[in-house]
């Protein structure tokens, strides 16, 4: 508390262009004594549980030992990702993760924009609300029931099943079929998310400006002509922003979900970074291993969030990016 | 012309609306059907409704003890994870709606790192075992107690609020902490409300969490019930409910299971409908960029 009272008696210390002189500054502390004093649990608390894992990232240069504990464990520099990147099993889950959210964003990215364009075309509100309220559903129900609904819909027994029945198909296991499973996962995931996903282009499309329209409308544009001309490029940067988001998420194939819907038969096609990190490091224990996996997955992210941004702003300028 | 056309497209429209919503909700129609019939929809697959209505495996589930003890778990942990963080927000968000607070900017500016970079699972897990916290209830409400993203909504609804108020108040010589809880608080009940409905549907749902930080049976989440249920396909004493089931045949496991997922998500169910719109109001506002 002294010291930062200290440091704020100095002018200009922060680098920011001072607006008031210093007396007033020290009026402002003791004015907000005791807000200041209310804030102290809550740095602490972000210290502790935001600031404290972010060091233990360190770990990953380490040869963690649990005895020995983060001082005592001996530095082992890039050893661990050296071994992931020799590790035929590190370069699997790195294709699954990266084909999987692939797939995710090709096909998952424009169903929300395109459910939301057309559900503000329907004029019944009371069939609208209601559409949008089922879509919103799933988003509320955990992984592990979905995933459970899920695995019952294409197991044997399952719907799925029973109507390629009619049609004289075998019954398939599709949940334990290689060549199936990604498509599940992707599929389910969309249908999972669409809904929840939407409801940022809603408020965009229902803050566009109707005079707009209205003017359109005189010109004699139809619905179609007034979606392509002025709702989706007034989507555009919140288009761009979302995209931009979603890059940093690339490496993120749905943990929540495929923990809960694979098996072993499916391994191959449906493990994951993130799957492989809680593997290698609670199950296995290899601590300073998959935090370094972990590691190499947020740097990868963050780097191509970056680019992204970078990228939106050139072509579009400040309203499509992120900051 | 137009019109036809725009008859079309809209009969058009409306019918991919329709598939849309049958989409969304069939899944988990299929799940009320098999744990309500009584006849075999649990074995023969593609039923719109149940043949003949029985609540026999919604009557044994309830002999299935460790699904009660994961509700109350989970509502245990649902009420204090909702009363911490609250709280926790608020404490965090009131000082922080003060624009002209000391060091207002690097506090907000250093709690917003956690958006950009964490520790990720390891550091995160072994921090949560040196704090002592491992297979205790803190594990589960402590780490996420404070969010960023809810702090900031909730500084904001505190800006708007009128500043005469406070000032009002303080002429009558109230202090901070007087107009916080007397006044401050009272008023931001919508907020509030609305952010413990977040909270709230995100621990009902948690389970990775309980899965690496407890492992007490008798801690157990009603996910992780669920999970030992539906995904696992456990048999523990799941199968002595499952062996009674049976006796009455043509009763499957696979009927239990939707029974226990339809007993799950029932509360959701039926209070969803009347919150949605405050999930959805909570968005609009964290979308407004800055």
């Amino acid at each position: 508390m002294s010291k930062t009272t200290v440091l704020a008696r100095r002018p200009g210390w922060n680098g920011q262009p001072k607006t008031g002189d210093a007396k007033s500054k020290r009026h402002a502390f003791k004015k907000y004594r005791v807000l200041l004093i209310m804030m102290i649990p809550s740095v602490l608390y972000v210290i502790i549980f935001n600031y404290v894992p972010i060091y233990g990232l360190l770990i990953a240069f380490e040869d963690f030992q649990i005895t020995k504990g983060f001082f005592g464990s001996p530095w082992v520099g890039l050893a661990h990702f050296e071994k992931a990147f020799r590790d035929p099993g590190f370069y699997l889950v790195l294709k699954n993760t990266v084909l999987i959210s692939v797939y995710r964003m090709v096909f998952g990215f424009p169903i929300p924009i395109i459910f939301a364009l057309l559900l503000s075309e329907v004029k019944n509100v009371k069939f609208k609300k209601t559409v949008q309220t089922a879509s919103y559903l799933p988003h509320f129900i955990s992984w592990i029931i979905l995933g459970g609904i899920f695995m019952s819909i294409f197991s044997l027994e399952g719907p799925v099943n029973a109507i390629l029945g009619m049609f004289g198909v075998d019954p398939k296991l599709f949940m334990a079929d290689t060549s199936y499973f990604r498509s599940i996962l992707v599929f389910t995931s969309i249908l999972a998310g669409f809904g929840w996903s939407s409801i940022i282009y809603f408020a965009a499309i229902t803050g566009i400006d109707p005079h707009l329209h209205e003017a359109a409308v005189v010109d004699g544009a139809g619905r179609i002509k007034r979606m392509i001309y002025i709702t989706i490029p007034l989507l555009m940067p919140v288009i761009s922003i979302m995209l931009v988001l979603s890059m940093s998420g690339i490496l993120d194939a749905g943990f929540d979900q495929i923990f809960n819907m694979y098996n072993p038969q499916v391994y191959d096609v449906a493990d994951i970074i993130d799957t492989y990190v809680y593997r290698k490091g609670l199950v296995e224990m290899d601590y300073g291993y998959a935090t370094a996996v972990g590691l190499f997955k947020s740097v990868i992210g963050l780097i191509l969030m970056l680019t992204a941004n970078g990228l939106a702003r050139r072509i579009g300028g400040g309203d499509y990016t992120l900051w | 012309m137009v019109k036809t056309g725009s008859k079309i497209a809209d009969i058009f429209l409306y019918a991919i609306m329709t598939v849309v919503l049958v989409i969304t909700l069939y899944p988990f129609w299929t799940q009320v059907v098999i744990s309500l019939d009584g006849g075999d929809a649990a074995n023969s697959s593609f039923m719109l409704f149940p043949e003949k209505i029985t609540f026999d495996s919604y009557k044994l589930a309830f002999d299935f003890d460790a699904l009660w003890v994961g509700y109350k778990n989970t509502i245990i942990r649902t009420c204090l994870g909702v009363l911490l963080s609250i709280l926790a927000t608020a404490i965090t968000a009131y000082p922080l709606s003060k624009k002209d607070l000391p060091l207002n900017k690097w506090i907000t500016r250093f709690m917003l790192i956690q958006f950009i970079i964490g520790g990720g699972l390891i550091p995160n897990y072994l921090l949560i075992k040196y704090l002592g916290m491992y297979n205790t209830i803190w594990a589960l409400v402590i780490p996420g107690m404070i969010s960023t993203f809810n702090v900031l909504i909730m500084r904001n609804f505190f800006r708007s609020l009128p500043d005469s108020l406070e000032e009002s108040a303080m002429v009558d010589g109230a202090g901070y902490l007087k107009i916080f809880f007397r006044i401050i608080l009272p008023l931001s009940m919508p907020i509030i409300a609305t952010e413990a409905l977040w909270v709230g549907v995100g621990h009902w749902n948690a389970w990775f969490d309980a899965l690496i930080y407890t492992n007490d049976a008798d801690k157990e989440m009603l996910q992780l019930v669920l999970r030992r249920i539906i995904i696992q396909n456990n048999p523990t004493q799941f199968s002595e409910v499952l062996t009674k089931l049976q006796e009455k045949s043509p009763y499957s496991g696979r009927q239990l299971q939707a029974t226990v997922i339809m007993l799950s998500i029932l509360p959701m169910l039926i209070v969803y409908p009347f919150l949605q719109k405050y999930f959805v109001q909570g968005i609009m506002v964290g979308a407004v960029k800055g």
